[in-house]
């Protein structure tokens, strides 16, 4: 067990060293960054003044490990756009996003487990279709159309929440509740109705199962069988898929973002690329690429954790 | 999994043009965005109204900009007032950042200029309680305010104007700035007198000292000018939430009177839906960009909303290449004039907010000539022209960039000109691409549709020089605008008319109207300006009954 925590981790830290260098490379390579830090006017001196400051006159490897360096001590560098730090905003950015994100598949796990697992056991029954047309037009709604018309109804119709914006929740707990009660909603909906689907097929492969049979002949009502046995067992492919779902939210938010006026992560990386500021968009996409990096392991590590079964292999 | 991510940036650039590109329609300089700018100070400049040579200016009630309030002032108050905008500044530092983001925000507000530029157009004093010019138009003798500070508490004198001026000739990289090149020399004389000279003429440089490369700066602070702002208006910068809000203050040692509200939040939008929904619940109190018009039908209620339509600098146009055959024959140019039915698309495409304009010109310009109706709409007499110039099959290409009046105002451009037997494709570029190809060498594009927005640039964009991407020669036009800016002021009125006619009659362009200065608000907000004339969004004449 701890072999292969230990083996997940390194494939981990590899995968993580790769995709920096990656994205390293596809981002200095295209265009001046000293250019486009003076803009078109700048004359010859500035540029090689600015190209000095910003060391572009080193080697690219040289480059690469000084901003790889700096960003192990957590230093992402100054923007030479902004000139403003660039760690602490992500830092920032990022605690708004999990925010988002968090409460978003909170949101889905309480849709999509009871809704799956009874769609799974009415099966046969009208109420269970039903239950899996609702999923069905779940997934085909896109999380900003749900927020616009969450917006419209709730915010705008109703008046009962606010169409948008942010609430650092330390200084008001109950503002920020109120203003994400919406952009979880329409996060959390549409990835509910999609992990529902994966909850309900889970759990129909585990009614099939040999121990479930048993369980009910020893005098088990097949809810009771379902949920001590069944559930357990159907958890791990609808861990993989919450792995993968948190993954695509994290960097999905962005429009679910730009629909609520969140300064978020997602909101961060557009404004940076449209402003073209080199160093932030290496930082945040290294950052995004992390985390997720990070989830899949998790949810590996998690898979022993479920699974006695996994452990000892 | 690498290249799904690199995909993901791409797809997230091009969101963001979009979203940036929405703004244009207020803040695209497409004369400040790239370099190809070296004529500006040779032919550039306008006169102002009241600046001609040899005038002085004289001490008027209040700063400039902001509106009077009708009525009686009110008292003070601690109250907050949030506007919704929808370009976030890059940095506070509009010494190194193009673009209308910044002086928007903190120009007028936060930092001040020596003068300011009425409702009406006219100089008005600012920072200078008075000044002269000699009469050979060289020398400028301001006369400062005493008793103003900085908001750190430094006094301002003629040392600072005289430091902020040398300071945009030798540090600041936009190219704005050229607009300082004419200053020989500014001299302190007294901590309160200042002395400018200028190399030539020039009187658009009072006008131009509005702007942002007249913001008095201190010394002290120009080392951190991307996140602070010291200055000595009615607000300070006091806090900035990237991605969401800029606060500003009230300076509560302001030379003038106090401002109105105690708190004005600037907060950024990037969706306009984002933005009439927030108004609507209450969350901000002034749109003070609407950049659908048609969605304006929601805040019709005028218990609850104020629909503010004002004017703008901004000249709506669809520029043809000039030099490019067969768009360098004049009569194709004024057959698709004829062509166009001008107030149908007005109607069609911004909901009829705005003025038809016939040339390079809107109607706040002191040389205004209402040319709207040169080229009635007669399809006849198009497909006539182009009988002659033998061009009855043509076919030209219409580059979009992504603005949301260009979008608007394509599909009908398109189905006029048809009808004209003139066909034409549309294509839509990026804003980077626009700027690189077609507003930049090699100018590749028959028909493009822009707003040009900054006052005064028609010796910019048709200074008669093929050097700018209208590639509009005409060596009578260059003649007459440089005697009208070097020359008195009725000369300078006569001959900018002259240049308003001339284009009309070349067709230089297909001109479709003055974009209007459109805001909704609150219907308790007071004291918003009624026209957009500077390049701030003062807030200091704000507040809420």
């Amino acid at each position: 067990m701890w072999w292969q925590i230990v083996r997940r981790l390194l494939i981990f830290l590899v995968s993580a060293l790769v995709a920096s260098i990656v994205v390293f490379v596809l981002l200095t390579v295209v265009g001046d960054p000293a250019r486009t830090a003076l803009g078109t006017n700048a004359t010859p001196q500035a540029l090689a003044e600015m190209r000095l400051r910003m060391g572009l006159d080193r080697p690219i490897t040289t480059q690469y490990l000084s901003w790889i360096g700096g960003m192990a001590h957590g230093d992402f560098g100054t923007s030479f756009v902004t000139q403003l730090p660039i760690g602490p905003q992500i830092g920032e950015r990022l605690l708004v996003t999990l925010w988002l994100v968090a409460g978003g598949m909170v949101v889905a796990l309480v849709v999509a487990l009871p809704l799956g697992t009874l769609a799974a056991l009415w099966h046969r029954r009208v109420a269970g279709w039903i239950l899996s047309g609702l999923s069905q037009l779940g997934i085909a709604v896109p999380a900003f159309l749900a927020g616009i018309l969450l917006i419209a109804a709730f915010a705008v119709e109703l008046g009962w929440l606010p169409s948008g914006s942010y609430v650092v929740p330390a200084t008001d707990p109950i503002g920020f509740l109120k203003h994400m009660v919406l952009p979880w909603a329409s996060l959390g909906l549409v990835q509910g109705a999609v992990l529902a689907r994966y909850v309900r097929s889970a759990v129909l492969d585990e009614m099939g199962q040999d121990y479930l049979r048993t369980a009910r002949a020893k005098g088990m009502t097949l809810w009771r069988a379902v949920i001590r046995h069944g559930l357990r067992n159907a958890s791990i492919p609808v861990l993989t898929v919450l792995g993968v779902q948190m993954i695509t939210v994290l960097i999905g938010a962005v429009v679910v973002e730009r629909v609520f006026v969140i300064p978020g992560i997602g909101s961060f990386l557009v404004d940076s690329v449209a402003r073209q500021d080199r160093l932030a968009v290496q930082g945040i996409v290294v950052t995004i690429v992390v985390i997720s990096l990070a989830v899949s392991f998790l949810v590996d590590t998690a898979y022993a954790l479920i699974d006695p079964r996994l452990r000892r292999r | 999994m690498i290249r799904k991510r690199a995909r993901l940036l791409v797809s997230a650039a091009a969101v963001a043009l979009v979203v940036s590109a929405c703004t244009a329609g207020a803040g695209l300089q497409p004369s400040s965005s790239t370099g190809d700018q070296s004529t500006q100070s040779a032919t550039g400049g306008s006169t102002t109204p009241s600046g001609g040579s040899g005038s002085t200016g004289t001490e008027t009630s209040g700063t400039s900009g902001s509106s009077s309030s009708s009525g009686s002032q009110p008292a003070p108050s601690d109250g907050t007032l949030t506007l919704g905008l929808v370009l976030e500044p890059v940095s506070l530092d509009f010494t190194t950042q193009s673009g209308a983001a910044i002086p928007q925000v903190l120009l007028d507000n936060v930092y001040e200029t020596l003068v300011n530029q009425a409702q009406d157009g006219t100089i008005v004093p600012g920072l200078a309680e008075k000044w002269t010019v000699s009469p050979d138009g060289l020398t400028y003798d301001f006369t400062l305010r005493s008793g103003v500070t900085f908001s750190d508490g430094e006094p301002f004198t003629a040392d600072d104007a005289v430091f902020s001026i040398n300071y945009v000739k030798t540090k600041w990289t936009v190219n704005v700035a050229d607009a300082m090149k004419v200053v020989a020399s500014a001299t302190a004389v007294s901590p309160t007198e200042l002395k400018v000279v200028l190399s030539h003429p020039d009187n658009l440089w009072l006008f131009k000292m509005t702007t942002r490369i007249g913001a008095m700066m201190s010394p002290k602070h120009v080392d951190k000018l991307a996140t602070e702002a010291i200055g000595t208006g009615p607000y300070v910068f006091s806090n900035w939430i990237h991605g969401d809000s800029i606060t500003l203050t009230r300076n509560p040692h302001y030379w003038g009177s106090t401002a109105l509200e105690k708190t004005i939040v600037f907060k950024y939008f990037s969706d306009p839906t984002a933005m009439n929904n927030a108004l609507l619940t209450d969350q901000i109190q002034v749109i003070t960009t609407v950049q659908t018009p048609p969605a304006l039908k929601q805040f019709d209620d005028k218990s609850k909303y104020t629909i503010i339509d004002g004017t703008t600098n901004g000249k709506v146009m669809m520029t043809m290449n000039d030099a490019r055959p067969p768009l360098n024959d004049v009569r194709v140019r004024q057959a698709i004039n004829y062509a166009l039915d001008k107030p149908a698309i007005l109607k069609a495409a911004w909901a009829g907010y705005g003025t038809v304009i016939g040339s390079h010109e809107v109607p706040t310009d002191p040389w205004y000539v209402d040319l709207a109706n040169r080229y009635p709409h007669d399809v006849a007499k198009a497909k006539q022209l182009l009988a002659e110039a033998g061009q009855t099959h043509l076919t030209l290409t219409l580059a979009l960039p992504p603005v949301p009046y260009a979008a608007a105002a394509a599909p009908i451009i398109v189905s006029q000109l048809a009808d004209a037997g003139i066909t034409v494709k549309t294509t839509n570029v990026t804003f980077d691409n626009w700027l690189a190809k077609i507003f930049a060498k090699p100018y590749d594009y028959d028909l493009t549709i822009i707003n040009h927005v900054e006052q005064y640039d028609v010796t910019t964009v048709f200074d008669g020089t093929p050097d700018y991407y209208t590639q509009y020669t005409n060596p009578k036009v260059a003649e007459l605008e440089k005697q009208g800016l070097e020359g008195d002021h009725a000369t300078f009125i006569a001959d900018f008319q002259q240049v308003m006619r001339i284009l009309a009659d070349d067709a230089a362009a297909a001109w479709l109207w003055a974009f209007p200065n459109l805001m909704v608000a609150d219907a308790n907000v007071r004291g918003l300006p009624q026209n957009a004339i500077g390049e701030s969004l003062n807030v200091f004449g704000l507040y809420t009954s």
